[in-house]
């Protein structure tokens, strides 16, 4: 049984209300940051604690909060990022529903660290009712004294607003969600500068994933060398990971980042193995957006290693032979699944959500989706996986914001995994639109094309 | 303003020194050549335009004096200002020119190609770009986008099919004319610049967004399939004009002026913003004083037959000798090496006879 920082309550009845929260230990957090500690010694606690961005890019989170300028007489803002749109990842909206205090329990005390009286939850406009659910948890802190004008007497102001947005997977980029904040098209900014340096209403912003936020909580509660303590290098803490697909207890799991993916998937505190008795194909172990692996490359690394569920092992060996944590969404495909088909469905995904600012992620994304298409549906040609690869290589890296890069890692990795199984589709057109390609044989797929 | 420090930049191995805040795009504009990378969506009078296009993209090998780290990412280099001592690759690099050639060819796979019939053939920005960087044919076999046509007021029609949604109109519809009309709808690929339900872009200022834009999206009703720009003589002339400057492009054909345009410089760009009524309603040579030829140096197929300012005043300034760098000119076959009349073993001199053809194959054996 691993170690439990976020979710441990989440079941206790009524814990969505004040009154159980508070009698179950909630708002200690605040009371200590506020009134025993100044704002830089808990940026330091959080530095201390290897708290990395829950929201994909795992990037560390204290050293975001020390970039963030301090000019005099100009407020700056911390803005929460609700907006959990990749595809698979469900962790946030079960924290937010499930535990709203601890969310705006860490959203005062970050707030408090960072300077920022006025802070915004971005939610994501899908859902609806868990803005009902902070706002009511909001209204309530205030009322005990914990949100507004002068917090616990220590004569700090904060106001909590949350937002909704209209549905754009793109809204989830920090500056997109800013711009979007602010009333505009969410289309993302070009950086530098950056949010830190000029955000919301440019003034210094930080922009903070949900669980992020959240892990804030147990952090103060316990000090950040005790945070540190659990997991293993520099993933430390707890992780939720929402998993989903081919299992048979898909839900949204804490665990401590020792595990190995294999125990993940298999044990019964977790996936509990993969559904209907079925084989393991491939997975993608952090979101849509993360390169999928398949099986033998997800639960041995290619140095023969066996892979933990955190941040260095996921990666381990680049995007040849390894992923990414990502968000933390985990998708399990089973033997019956098609990866071409996955792989359409991903760049449909990413076609329809492209901003259509910058043009080779607007005009790569289609293209990308209509060959797909065509192999999908049996209308391949052989030269459309080398075209494939070539317009997912222009893209990548080319773009302003990272979408790009998320609609060809996708590509990519299937192409570079899976290749075999797309070449099948070409060469079988008939028998493709029959039945499944089954398991591959990947007995080294480790043939990169340059 | 001389306090103002100067940051020393390569590009290409060229060094220029430019203030600070400068960004690379216009570092390389002022060495000019082939080391300024071509902009599609940037235009310097436009606050905020940029980066959206990716043709500027280029490489920092070298971040600057203080931090000499490279950039792992190209870079929009219209958007990005030089440091002290950076060094960029822009032509000299095989990435730049790789993802460039990806870019020309992203921004071509949804353009209809119709340059035959497009009023923009000539000056078009996306045609000068296929020209350097595209290629022969195409990859793309699917069907292209297309919108309808739209009126944009009596004077300015939309064809969204052709846009490459760089964003200038839209910047300067909302920095010039206070009142913004139009903007962009939808995302992605399906993204149209468009006004709310079929409004007129009722603005003094608003047919600049005709001058502004790269490609035939906006195009000037009253010159529609008048004529090819190609074919047309360029002169600056100038009016008294209440509203703007006056100082504008006339395009002529014997005496009637085709159309009328603001004044456009080497890199594509309007020097004066002019109004409509400069612009659409002053068609006769009488309202004009001229003021001479105007020279355009830059653009493909519109320079035909407008040599002003180029031939002739391009002398080589180099001779041969510095070109060379000391070398000997190289000959391509040495005839005095192979032919043995120039080298014979006996002096023909000291023969008392004709010389022979005997006389000169004596090492035959």
């Amino acid at each position: 049984m691993g170690v439990k920082l976020l979710l441990e309550k989440a079941h206790v009845p009524g814990i969505r209300f004040f009154e159980t929260y508070r009698k179950e230990g909630g708002y200690q957090a605040v009371e200590k940051a506020l009134k025993q500690m100044d704002p830089a010694a808990i940026v330091e606690e959080v530095k201390k604690s290897g708290l990395r961005g829950r929201g994909g890019a795992g990037f560390p989170a204290g050293m975001k909060w020390s970039f963030i300028a301090k000019p005099e007489g100009v407020p700056r803002h911390l803005v929460c990022n609700a907006d959990e749109s990749e595809p698979g990842t469900f962790k946030d909206r079960y924290l937010m529903e499930f535990l709203p205090h601890l969310l705006i329990e860490g959203l005062i005390i970050s707030s408090f660290a960072l300077g920022s009286n006025d802070t915004y939850i971005y939610i994501r406009g899908e859902y609806a009712w868990i803005v009902d659910i902070l706002e009511q948890a909001i209204d309530e802190a205030k009322a005990n004294g914990f949100l507004g004008k002068n917090i616990l007497g220590t004569g700090f102001d904060c106001n909590i607003y949350v937002q909704r947005g209209a549905g754009a997977y793109i809204c989830g980029e920090e500056t997109a969600l800013i711009e979007s904040l602010e009333g505009k098209r969410g289309n993302p900014r070009i950086k530098p500068p950056f949010p830190a340096i000029e955000g919301l209403w440019k003034r210094p912003t930080v922009v903070n994933n949900v669980e992020t936020l959240a892990a804030v909580v147990p952090i103060i509660n316990m000090g950040g060398d005790e945070y540190a303590k659990i997991g293993v290098g520099r993933s430390t803490g707890t992780k939720l990971i929402s998993a989903c697909g081919n299992i048979n207890k898909p839900g949204v799991y804490e665990i401590d980042m020792t595990i190995s993916v294999e125990e993940f998937i298999y044990s019964d505190e977790y996936c509990g193995g993969i559904a209907n008795g079925k084989r393991l194909k491939a997975c993608i172990p952090g979101g849509s957006s993360v390169p999928i692996l398949p099986a033998n490359l997800l639960l041995k690394t290619a140095k023969g290693e066996t892979r933990l569920m955190n941040y260095e092992s996921l990666s381990d060996g680049g995007f040849a032979t390894g992923s990414m944590m990502g968000s933390g969404g985990f998708i399990v495909l089973d033997e019956d699944q098609c990866i071409v088909k996955n792989t359409y469905t991903l760049a449909r995904f990413y076609r329809h959500e492209s901003c259509g600012q910058c043009s080779p992620c607007r005009e790569g994304t289609g293209w990308m989706e209509k060959i797909l298409k065509n192999i999908d549906t049996g209308k391949g040609k052989m030269s459309d996986i080398d075209l494939l690869w070539d317009i997912q290589r222009k893209i990548e890296g080319n773009t302003i914001c990272p979408l790009g890069d998320a609609a060809a890692w996708p590509v990519a990795a299937a192409i570079r995994h899976f290749r075999d199984e797309f070449e099948w589709h070409v060469n079988h057109p008939e028998d493709a639109q029959k039945r499944n390609y089954g398991l591959a044989h990947y007995a080294d797929p480790i043939h990169v094309p340059a | 303003m001389s306090e103002q420090p100067l940051f020393k930049v390569t590009i290409d191995n060229i060094t220029v020194e430019v203030p600070a805040g400068t960004t690379i795009l216009n570092a390389a504009r002022k060495i000019g050549g082939d080391v300024a990378p071509p902009a599609m969506c940037y235009y310097s009078k436009l606050e905020g335009s940029g980066g959206k296009c990716r043709t500027c993209l280029v490489e920092v090998s070298k971040g600057s004096e203080k931090d000499p780290r490279p950039m792992p990412k190209l870079v929009a280099s219209c958007r990005t200002t030089v440091m002290d001592g950076m060094e960029v690759k822009n032509i000299t690099s095989d990435r730049v020119i790789d993802a460039r050639n990806g870019v020309v060819e992203f921004l071509l796979i949804n353009h209809p190609l119709d340059c035959p019939v497009c009023d923009q053939a000539g000056e078009c920005h996306l045609q000068d770009l296929s020209y350097e960087h595209g290629k022969a044919g195409t990859r793309y076999e699917f069907q292209r986008r297309t919108f309808k046509k739209h009126d944009l007021g009596d004077k300015i029609q939309l064809h969204m099919t052709r846009c490459i949604l760089c964003y200038r109109c839209v910047f300067t519809a909302d920095q010039l004319t206070g009142k913004r009309e139009h903007g962009i709808l939808d995302r992605g690929d399906h993204a149209e610049i468009a006004t709310y339900i079929e409004k007129n872009l009722d603005n003094e200022f608003i047919g600049n967004v005709i001058d502004v834009c790269p490609v035939g999206a906006l195009t000037d009703k009253t010159f529609r399939f008048k004529n090819r720009v190609w074919f047309l003589k360029p002169v600056d002339a100038h009016r008294d004009c209440k509203t703007c400057s006056g100082k504008v492009t006339l395009w002529n054909r014997g005496d009637e002026v085709y159309r009328v345009t603001a004044r456009k410089d080497q890199w594509g760009e309007v020097e004066d913003w002019i109004c409509n009524t400069c612009r659409f309603d002053k068609k006769q040579t009488s309202d004009w004083v001229i003021e001479g030829p105007r020279l355009i140096d830059r653009h493909s197929v519109i320079a035909q037959g407008h040599y002003a300012g180029t031939v002739g005043t391009h002398k080589p300034t180099e001779t041969f000798e510095a070109v060379h760098a000391g070398r000997q000119p190289k000959l391509l076959m040495d005839i005095h090496s192979i032919s043995e009349v120039n080298q014979p073993n006996i002096t023909l001199s000291q023969l008392d006879r004709p010389a022979h053809s005997t006389d000169f194959n004596h090492n035959k054996d």
